[in-house]
């Protein structure tokens, strides 16, 4: 049977991307990891790698087409001891796949086959206000008009907004060299901020006079996590647990694995909270579950995206299937991740998506907090700082390290037994640090 | 508050003005307009209107000496008084309605001339002696025919006439000298034209309506040649009064004609108002007699707006009246937005008619935009043959690159009227795509304007 090769989805909002490069030719052997092509995404250019070993018998996409959909087939790999001939019948099935707007349309949505097939959550496009030239622009530069606040009438989006995004987005967006937020687009211009509609005049409105205040101008990342922490908080009935656990065996262990293991691996206290959350959403796959209008999507893998602070804000960089690694390479990855995330060098496949995240302000003296929940995740981990407590064991008073961990689970998909089912098994794991290493 | 004390005080009744009180008041401002003579300023009473009143004559008269192309007859003959009233009854007529728009609208008209002072929030402004003040004040004093008195170029009260006294000609003069060949030159050109005067029209510039694409201005000039209307270009004209006449010196690099005239028409540009209002000792900024304003109006003195013809070009009505709506907006606390120069459609109502919006084709270029292109002729189109007007162009041009319409040139029948398809077209971000789909109805001149969309795509189909 033919592989299809698909366009991939480099982030979650991207519909089509542009098939820069091919970095193979028909006929070329590739194995799993290969670079096959390049792809354009609004954000960045990215590289795709093979996942299966064998033939590209056939590239279906000329290079440098854009506006190559998600999930298009665009080049065919025979595996080993497959005939060429195996090719004859084939047609391109995405043709008959129904894409999200026949989704929306057609009753009988064949969501569950696409979702099932990638395990991936297929949002509801909605209707966008734009103008025709706007979309024109949008479609050429490769812009997703989702990103883009409209300034005309009723939030129409037009050509002035997607200049600008232009504008902001060469010096913000692009992962590889996210920079300073651009403050000189607007240095022109004599009004406070180009926002027209609501902007900083609600500040004036609301008593606070014009000059007694410097207004930065919203960078990319800034202008997401705003829309997406929003979009929680209006969407996500969400609720916290919180409990505490005895950390002094895994810091003991911790010392013991770091005295033990070469000097390249330094374990750190997170590295093993990740992989607890992992081994505990294994225990509680119901868990390990994102909310979707049309059902409850159940993840396969454990993916656990950990907050790390950046400069100009707050990126989630993701351990894939954290559930089936070591600690060691859990660490060895969170270091990469964390630091390419400060140079900004993370690739949106390296941030984006995600089942699962972790954030810890322990180490700022903080004892608990609540997150908000960052979708498709339903459930987020608060993680408090782990110091000395006086506590009750059998009858009398004792020392301990604790740490106060909250639990922010998204009620539509998990409700407090199960998040409470899910925390004990973390609190084992935590306490009983051994049980980890198995 | 007092009868001296107002929210905002507009002077000037033009398009500019009169349009800012009412949208001023409609915002809940307590509004008062200054105007020193008719209201509705000089595009009411001495511009546009008494001159299209004017051309509408001319048109009349000339349709009736073509009336056996159309298998009639007619014996024409004119009145110039006759005509000349007509086109002062519609001024007057108009500046009556602006006096019941004003007091609809509880605006309160002060008459006599304004002068500023310096105030706490604004300016403050002495009329007749007695101060206004206001938290507002937009100066939309206009703006009037320049003049180059050196060289002889100003009127004399009875051979050289600015537009002003054009419009109320006391004779329909045998030999005509027009000086400028801008829109208000070439109207001026053609009707007297039209009613049988020899009509000489002088430029400086290598072509007449300079502004305007180039092709047009080509074209325009075939069709006043044809009309018997002499164009001379690359020309300086200077001018001296003699009996019964004005001997002008029209010039140019090689050579120097002296010629004599019945009548010169001045039409070599407008000056802004903005003397003897106090400005200089406010400090407020003025440029060659125009005030310097941003995108608001705003000038660099608190409380003190401009718009219209005082403040920078292009210098049109509507223009002005955007500017006012833009500006007071602005001081209401909305979020208008800023007018975008190249939207602003101008037209030009000599015969045949020029209209046009965004950039020629030469600025396209020059601006660095990859363009295309499209062209329909009048001659291509059912109703302008029917109408019996075959002679023109409708002329598109389109960013290549992103499908915007950037530009649109016409000339010929009607075309004042149909320019703003194409701005609407603009405003609203339509690409040739949803131009080419539109449904223009049949048989009319609109067509062409399809077709020229058509055309930039090789897609034409009529011609």
């Amino acid at each position: 049977m033919p592989i299809e090769i698909l366009m991939p989805a480099l982030s979650p909002t991207m519909e089509e991307g542009t098939l820069s490069k091919w970095l193979i030719k028909e006929g070329d052997q590739v194995s799993a990891g290969d670079l096959l092509a390049e792809i354009e995404t609004d954000k960045a250019t990215m590289e795709i790698e093979a996942v299966e070993e064998g033939t590209i018998v056939k590239l279906l996409v000329p290079e440098g087409n854009s506006n190559v959909k998600v999930n298009k087939p665009i080049a065919i790999l025979l595996e080993e001891g497959e005939d060429i001939s195996s090719l004859n019948d084939y047609t391109d099935t995405t043709d008959q796949t129904p894409n999200n707007n026949s989704i929306e349309k057609s009753g009988e949505a064949t969501i569950g086959d696409l979702g099932a097939q990638k395990g991936k959550i297929i949002e509801q496009p909605e209707k966008i206000k734009s103008s025709p030239l706007a979309r024109r622009l949008s479609k050429k530069l490769n812009i997703d008009l989702n990103q883009i606040s409209g300034s005309g009438p009723n939030g129409r989006i037009i050509k002035i907004d997607i200049e600008n995004y232009v504008k902001d987005s060469k010096s913000n967006i692009v992962p590889t060299q996210l920079d300073q937020p651009d403050f000189t687009s607007n240095s022109d211009s004599k009004e406070i901020g180009a926002l027209r509609y609501g902007g900083a005049e609600q500040l004036t409105k609301l008593g606070i006079e014009t000059g007694s205040y410097d207004l930065i101008p919203l960078n990319n990342i800034q202008k997401v996590i705003s829309k997406r922490l929003l979009d929680s908080s209006q969407n996500v009935p969400s609720f916290p647990l919180t409990i505490d656990c005895e950390i002094d065996e895994l810091l003991e262990l911790r010392k013991e694995l770091n005295q033990q293991a070469g000097e390249f691996v330094k374990i750190s206290v997170n590295d093993m909270l990740i992989r607890a959350s992992a081994l505990s959403l294994k225990h509680c796959p119901e868990a390990n579950a994102s909310y979707t209008p049309d059902g409850i999507a159940i993840h396969k893998h454990a993916d656990i995206a950990v907050a790390v602070s950046i400069e100009s804000g707050l990126i989630t960089p993701i351990i894939r299937q954290a559930d089936n690694k070591g600690l060691s390479q859990i660490s060895t990855e969170m270091k990469d991740l964390a630091t390419r995330a400060r140079e900004r060098k993370l690739k949106p496949t390296e941030y984006q998506g995600g089942t699962f995240s972790i954030s810890n302000l322990g180490m700022m003296g903080i004892k608990e907090f609540g997150s908000i929940i960052n979708e498709p995740h339903g459930m987020i981990l608060s993680v408090g700082e782990g110091n000395q407590r006086p506590i009750v064991r059998e009858g009398a008073l004792d020392i301990a390290t604790i740490m106060t961990v909250t639990l922010t689970c998204d009620h539509r998909v998990i409700d407090g037994a199960l998040g409470a089912k899910w925390l004990q098994h973390f609190k084992r794991y935590i306490e009983k640090p051994i049980t980890m290493m198995l | 508050m007092s009868d001296a004390n107002f929210d905002v005080i507009i002077i000037g009744s033009g398009p500019g003005g009169y349009v800012t009180a009412i949208r001023s008041s409609q915002l809940g401002f307590k509004t008062a307009i200054v105007e020193k003579d008719s209201l509705g300023g000089v595009c009411l009473n001495w511009g546009c209107i008494p001159t299209k009143a004017l051309l509408r004559s001319a048109e009349v008269y000339s349709n009736m000496k073509h009336a056996e192309e159309y298998g009639l007859s007619a014996s024409p003959q004119f009145n110039l008084k006759s005509i000349v009233q007509r086109s002062r009854n519609i001024a007057n007529q108009l500046s009556g309605g602006i006096k019941h728009l004003m007091s609809k609208n509880n605006i309160t008209i002060i008459d006599g001339f304004a002068s500023l002072q310096p105030g706490k929030v604004a300016p403050e402004v002495r009329v007749e002696g007695k101060i206004y003040q206001a938290k507002h004040v937009i100066l939309a004093t206009g703006a009037r025919a320049r003049t180059i008195p050196q060289a002889g170029l100003k009127p004399d009260g009875k051979y050289i006439w600015s537009a002003k006294e054009a419009m109320i000609p006391d004779t329909m003069p045998n030999k005509l000298l027009v000086i400028g060949s801008g829109a208000i030159g070439m109207e001026f050109a053609s009707f007297y034209n039209a009613f049988g005067s020899k009509v000489t029209v002088v430029e400086m510039e290598d072509r007449i309506l300079p502004a305007e694409d180039e092709e047009i201005s080509a074209l325009a000039k075939k069709a006043f040649s044809k009309r018997g209307i002499e164009i001379i270009t690359n020309s300086k004209a200077t001018l001296k009064v003699v009996e019964n006449g004005v001997e002008a010196v029209l010039e140019n690099i090689s050579e120097s004609k002296t010629k004599t005239y019945e009548r010169v028409v001045l039409a070599i540009g407008i000056v802004g108002n903005t003397e003897n209002m106090g400005l200089e000792k406010l400090g407020v900024k003025v440029n060659k007699n125009h005030i310097s304003v941003n995108e608001y109006s705003q000038t660099n003195v608190k409380g003190l707006y401009a718009i219209g013809d005082v403040t920078t070009p292009p210098w049109l009505a509507h223009k002005a009246s955007h500017e006012g709506i833009i500006c007071i907006e602005k001081i209401a606390g909305r979020n208008p937005e800023p007018l975008n120069p190249i939207s602003i459609p101008g037209c030009t109502y000599c015969h045949p008619q020029i209209a046009s919006v965004g950039y020629t084709e030469k600025q396209a270029i020059k601006a660095g935009f990859k363009i295309k292109v499209g062209k329909f002729p009048f001659v291509g189109n059912g109703k302008a043959i029917a109408l019996g007007e075959p002679e023109g162009l409708i002329k598109t041009i389109f960013n290549e690159e992103t499908g915007e319409l950037i530009g649109a040139h016409m000339i010929g029948a009607e075309v004042t009227e149909l320019i703003q398809g194409y701005t609407i077209a603009q405003k609203l971000e339509t690409t040739e795509h949803e131009l080419m789909e539109t449904v223009f109805p049949h048989p009319t001149l609109s067509e062409m304007m399809h077709e020229a969309v058509l055309d930039a795509y090789n897609r034409t189909i009529h011609f």
